[in-house]
């Protein structure tokens, strides 16, 4: 199969440009334009570099010559406040939005948990959660899977370097999306997501800490076999995904210690936090356009009455 | 109240220039001080030492969970209330004294501030670390918004530079806070590092904006900063009555006040009110008494984040380790607050690597 399904990146941000190295990279996708709303930004001069179009006049510029650019699925980086707006029209217009700000308008994905399913469903627009989510909800589900789950708590500590200016504008909104993805995507009856950004130099590379509280007595042989097993499925599409301590128990406590290193792309290797949310969603594009590909799926403009 | 008046007392001549000054004392043993009760202090207990602060004229009381809202977790513990609970508890008993909270964004968010604000408080802490301001401006332009006396709150600022923490301090400013503080949550500053940052700040922001000064007292250093920060032009001092804090607690009130008196420093606090709320009420509710020891000297020595004690000592016993190996290892990996699921993670590592661990999933 030698053709590719055409995609936009909207935001030239860090997330933006990280995801745009991992397209370039894909068997099924490839990156057509990339929209920013900074004519200085690195993102956008980075783009152009590699050859792709980019405009610094916003997702606007391009409604009009999506259909002629072979533009199917678009992601968005930008910032929770307009994600809902820039999925309208994207939608209208037939493209099929992944969602990587907290804004959370479409279901939740977290790719070997539920993205086969939403594939399935033809969801127009899948959320990606937040970078925390992406690392963290995979453990979440592993002892879900086991036993009963009244309570889960995530702590993600994020270099400060990686934390762009949409990610600490939308601190209140990751807060909500993760806590609510913990129950949604994890199975946990109750969740809760904390953030913390370091500034330490040389930077820290992300950190991740899971809390479960189970109902019953944490059966440790299964919890700790479900929970490699899931560290291996995510090592597939992030390969820095790494177990440093853990699981360790205490009375119904699982407690997990996770780090993500990044592949490097955009940013250093500390910066996993990029590198787990893009390519998450780098999967999450390639499973639709894979699709696509096959004639399994075909995308319609939806109506635009919703709001 | 009938205390001997304390302003009757003889007055330094030595601080001509501090003499009048006024100075507004937020008291914080009712928040910090969770810290050091684990979380663990009784709605009771908060009302009879709440309305003991105001009895002695303390203007400003923050009051909930240590890490304030959204603190009740497993990352930060769970108190014996909610944090709504705690203030409708609290608000309604006092006479004169107003009720603040703290704000951490990433861990409190704008629904929890709006649900205190419901409860009746008059002022928010919106703390970040010291580097990291512009996490912080949806939050303080909110606190503005409900009407709220907002403090920007910039957290380990030993960690920052003096002007690097005036830029900070000038981002919570232009968001809208009307204080900014110097906030030393490892006690380890020395007066001199309390004066150039006052001075930076002053230097950099609005002349109506005020500075406050949040000290720890790891090194004894409390009331030294804070009359430090006072000489500088500093405004505003957290302190907690009978040190109740994390690490070897804040600026004792009790004590800040006597000295204010002193050197003739108005805080308007009555000194005998507050001596006996901190040797009869509070002392003998503490678990262990909040003091520089040899763990809590290690938190100011190696500027380790003061809430990390009370966790590492329990750690430290459970993995069989020192709990000073575990903080000056925290703080070389320069850990900071609301990385308190390092401290275990950090102790587990060690284990490993001395040998103490037998099962890797233990």
């Amino acid at each position: 199969m030698t053709d590719k399904i055409g995609c936009a990146i909207i935001g030239s941000g860090n997330i933006g440009t990280d995801l745009l190295y991992k397209l370039g990279r894909s068997e099924v996708l490839t990156p057509k334009w990339v929209v920013g709303i900074d004519p200085d930004s690195e993102g956008l001069a980075l783009a152009r570099e590699q050859g792709v179009k980019t405009t610094h006049e916003g997702i606007d510029a391009i409604l009009d010559v999506l259909e002629d650019d072979g533009v199917q699925i678009a992601f968005d980086a930008t910032s929770a406040y307009v994600h809902p707006e820039n999925s309208r029209k994207m939608n209208e217009r037939g493209v099929l939005m992944i969602d990587l700000t907290p804004a959370g308008i479409g279901p939740k994905c977290v790719p070997p948990i539920n993205l086969q399913q939403h594939a399935e469903n033809r969801e127009m627009n899948v959320n990606m959660i937040s970078c925390a989510g992406q690392a963290t909800i995979p453990i979440v589900y592993a002892v879900s899977q086991v036993q009963s789950v009244d309570y889960a708590e995530i702590i993600a500590s994020l270099a400060s370097k990686s934390v762009g200016p949409g990610t600490r504008h939308n601190l209140d909104e990751f807060t909500y999306t993760s806590s609510s993805a913990i129950c949604e995507v994890g199975g946990s009856r109750r969740g809760k997501a904390l953030a913390g950004i370091n500034p330490a130099e040389p930077p820290m590379i992300m950190r991740n800490t899971i809390y479960c509280l189970t109902d019953d007595a944490p059966d440790r042989q299964a919890i700790t076999a479900s929970i490699q097993a899931m560290i291996e499925q995510v090592q597939e599409y992030v390969p820095g995904y790494r177990l440093v301590n853990g699981p360790v128990f205490e009375d119904n406590r699982v407690a997990v210690f996770m780090e993500v290193k990044g592949l490097g792309d955009y940013l250093p290797e500390y910066a996993g936090n990029l590198d787990i949310m893009t390519a998450a969603a780098a999967q999450t594009g390639e499973m639709f356009a894979r699709r696509l590909l096959a004639g399994e799926l075909t995308l319609e403009p939806v109506e635009a009455a919703t709001s | 109240m009938s205390h001997a008046n304390p302003q009757r007392l003889p007055v330094s001549d030595h601080n001509a220039a501090l003499r009048e000054r006024q100075v507004v004392v937020h008291d914080m043993s009712l928040r910090d001080g969770m810290h050091a009760k684990r979380e663990q202090i009784p709605v009771e207990k908060m009302v009879e030492i709440a309305t003991g602060l105001d009895d002695a004229g303390v203007p400003l009381i923050q009051v909930t969970h240590g890490a304030g809202m959204g603190g009740n977790s497993i990352q930060h513990g769970f108190a014996l209330a909610s944090n709504e609970d705690y203030l409708k508890a609290v608000i309604p008993r006092l006479k004169q004294a107003r009720v603040s909270v703290l704000l951490i964004p990433g861990l409190g968010t704008m629904r929890e501030l709006e649900s205190a604000h419901d409860c009746g408080i008059a002022s928010v802490h919106v703390a970040t670390h010291c580097t990291e301001a512009d996490t912080a401006p949806q939050h303080i332009d909110f606190c503005r918004k409900l009407g709220l006396d907002t403090t920007g709150f910039l957290m380990m600022a030993h960690l920052n530079t003096p002007d690097g923490l005036a830029a900070q301090g000038k981002i919570m400013e232009d968001a809208g806070a009307q204080t900014i503080y110097i906030t030393d949550s490892s006690g380890y500053m020395i007066p001199q590092d309390v004066i150039d940052r006052v001075e930076a700040l002053k230097a950099a922001l609005n002349c109506d904006t005020q500075i406050g000064f949040h000290g720890h007292h790891n090194l004894g250093m409390g009331v030294a900063n804070s009359i430090a920060a006072v000489q500088a032009g500093a405004t505003r001092i957290d302190a907690s009555v009978a040190g109740l804090g994390a690490g070897a607690g804040n600026t004792p009130t009790e004590l800040f006040v006597a000295v204010a008196d002193r050197m003739g420093i108005d805080t308007g606090c009555e000194l005998f009110a507050l001596m006996d709320l901190a040797e009869d009420v509070v002392t003998p509710f503490m678990d262990e008494l909040v003091r520089v020891d040899r763990e809590s000297l290690t938190l100011g020595y190696a500027g380790v984040y003061s809430t990390f004690l009370l966790p590492a000592k329990r750690i430290a016993a459970r993995y069989g380790l020192s709990a000073r190996d575990i903080l000056v290892e925290l703080g070389r990996r320069k850990m900071i607050g609301g990385q308190e699921d390092m401290i275990e993670d950090t102790a587990l590592t060690m284990a490993r690597e001395q040998g103490l661990l037998d099962d890797p999933a233990a």
